[in-house]
C-alpha cells in the first residue's frame, strides 16, 4: 500500500516562506495571488492489506515524527 | 563535575563544548564525549546536547536526533533531576524530544544568521545563571537558519507566568524591543526552561565566548553557574 502524507503548517502560523513564494510569482507577473502556503509531501510504502490499519500506523507515525503538531498540520491519502 | 555531550552525526559543537566545561570546571573535569549509538547516559552530573546539524537536519531540524534511543536516555535523566543544556541544535532537538515547549521555526527573514548579538539573563537560577545578575547582558554570538522560538499564546503565558524564560535577546545596554529581535522569536525569547528548572535550551552559543581573543568571555559565567552549582550537589 502506498500513501502520501502532506505535511503544512497550521493555520495562524507564520509562514514566511509561503509568503516568499507568493512575493516571487507577483513578480513574475502572476496577477491575483492570494494566501499561498507551501509544506512537504512524505511519500510512504507500507507493507499493510488493510486500509483502517494502514491509516492507524500513518496516523501514529504523523504524531510521533512525520508532523511536528505544535505548528504543523497533516494529511493522509492512501494512493495505491 | 561529570559531564556527557552528546554527539550525533552533523554535530559540531563538542569541542567548543567541552572547551568551555573545562574552563569553567577545572582540567581534571573532562567531559566525556557519547556517541549518538550509546542507549545508556548513567552517572552524569550534566548532559550537554551541544549544536550542528544532527542527522543533516533532515525532515525537521533535531527530529531525528529527538527520536533517537539516546534521547529517551537522556528524557529519564532529567526527569531525575540530572541538569541537561541543549544549545542551538541541542535547543531544537530538546524541543522536538518534548522535554522544553514549543519549537524553533525558520528564521522570520529567511536567512541564516551568524553574528554577534546580546542576551539579557531574566533570572538568576542556580545551575544555569547563578553567577549571573538579573539582567545581565552578554555578548554572543548565534549561527543559526531556525532559530525562531514559536509557542501557542498559553505556553508562552505559562513560561512567561513561571518565569521560566531566562534569556531575550535585547541590546548592548539590555532594552528589548522588536528591533532587537534578530530572528522573529515570540517575545525575544532565547532561552528557557523546563518546569523543574533542571533543563535549559537556548539558542545563542555561550561555548563560543570564553576565551578573550576570540568572541569575548561572556559566556563563561553560565558554565561557572553549571560548575558550581554541580559541585555544590556532589
Amino acid at each position: 500500500m502506498k500513501a502520501n502524507v502532506t505535511v503544512t503548517l497550521k493555520r495562524g502560523v507564520l509562514d514566511p516562506q509561503g509568503k516568499a513564494i507568493g512575493h516571487a510569482l507577483e513578480g513574475l507577473g502572476f496577477d491575483g495571488i492570494g494566501e499561498v502556503r507551501q509544506g512537504k509531501l512524505i511519500e510512504v510504502e507500507l507493507d499493510e492489506t488493510d486500509r483502517a490499519a494502514a491509516e492507524k500506523k500513518l496516523d501514529e507515525m504523523c504524531r510521533k515524527l512525520l508532523a511536528n503538531t505544535v505548528i504543523e498540520d497533516y494529511r493522509i491519502e492512501i494512493v495505491a | 563535575m561529570k559531564a556527557a555531550i552528546v554527539v550525533f552525526p552533523g554535530t559540531n559543537r563538542e569541542r567548543d563544548m567541552a572547551a568551555a566545561l573545562e574552563k569553567a570546571a577545572g582540567h581534571n573535569s573532562k567531559p566525556d564525549l557519547i556517541w549518538h549509538g550509546e542507549t545508556e547516559l548513567k552517572g552524569y552530573d550534566l548532559i550537554v546536547v551541544p549544536g550542528g546539524f544532527s542527522y543533516g537536519d533532515y525532515l525537521r531540524c533535531g527530529a531525528m536526533a529527538g527520536n533517537s534511543p539516546i534521547l529517551r536516555s537522556i528524557k529519564e535523566q532529567a526527569e531525575r533531576g540530572v541538569t541537561v543544556l541543549g544549545v542551538c541544535n541541542g535547543f531544537q532537538i530538546l524541543t522536538e524530544t518534548g522535554l522544553l515547549p514549543g519549537v524553533l521555526m525558520r528564521n522570520a527573514g529567511l536567512k541564516f544568521i551568524c553574528k554577534m548579538t546580546h542576551i539579557r539573563c531574566e533570572r538568576r537560577v542556580a545551575p544555569f545563571t547563578g553567577a549571573m545578575a538579573e539582567g545581565q547582558v552578554s555578548r554572543v554570538a548565534v549561527a543559526h537558519n531556525e532559530g525562531n522560538y514559536f509557542a501557542d499564546e498559553d505556553t508562552l503565558n505559562r513560561l512567561e507566568g513561571d518565569d521560566r524564560v531566562l534569556f531575550r535577546y535585547c541590546d548592548d545596554r539590555g532594552n528589548v524591543s522588536d528591533k532587537t529581535n534578530l530572528n522573529g522569536s515570540q517575545r525575544n525569547i532565547a532561552g528557557i526552561l523546563n518546569e523543574k528548572g533542571n533543563v535549559l535550551g537556548m539558542m545563542p552559543h555561550p561555548e563560543n565566548a570564553i576565551d578573550p581573543i576570540a568572541g569575548g568571555v561572556d559566556g563563561l559565567p553560565l558554565f561557572e553557574s553549571l560548575a558550581k552549582a554541580v559541585m555544590e550537589r556532589a
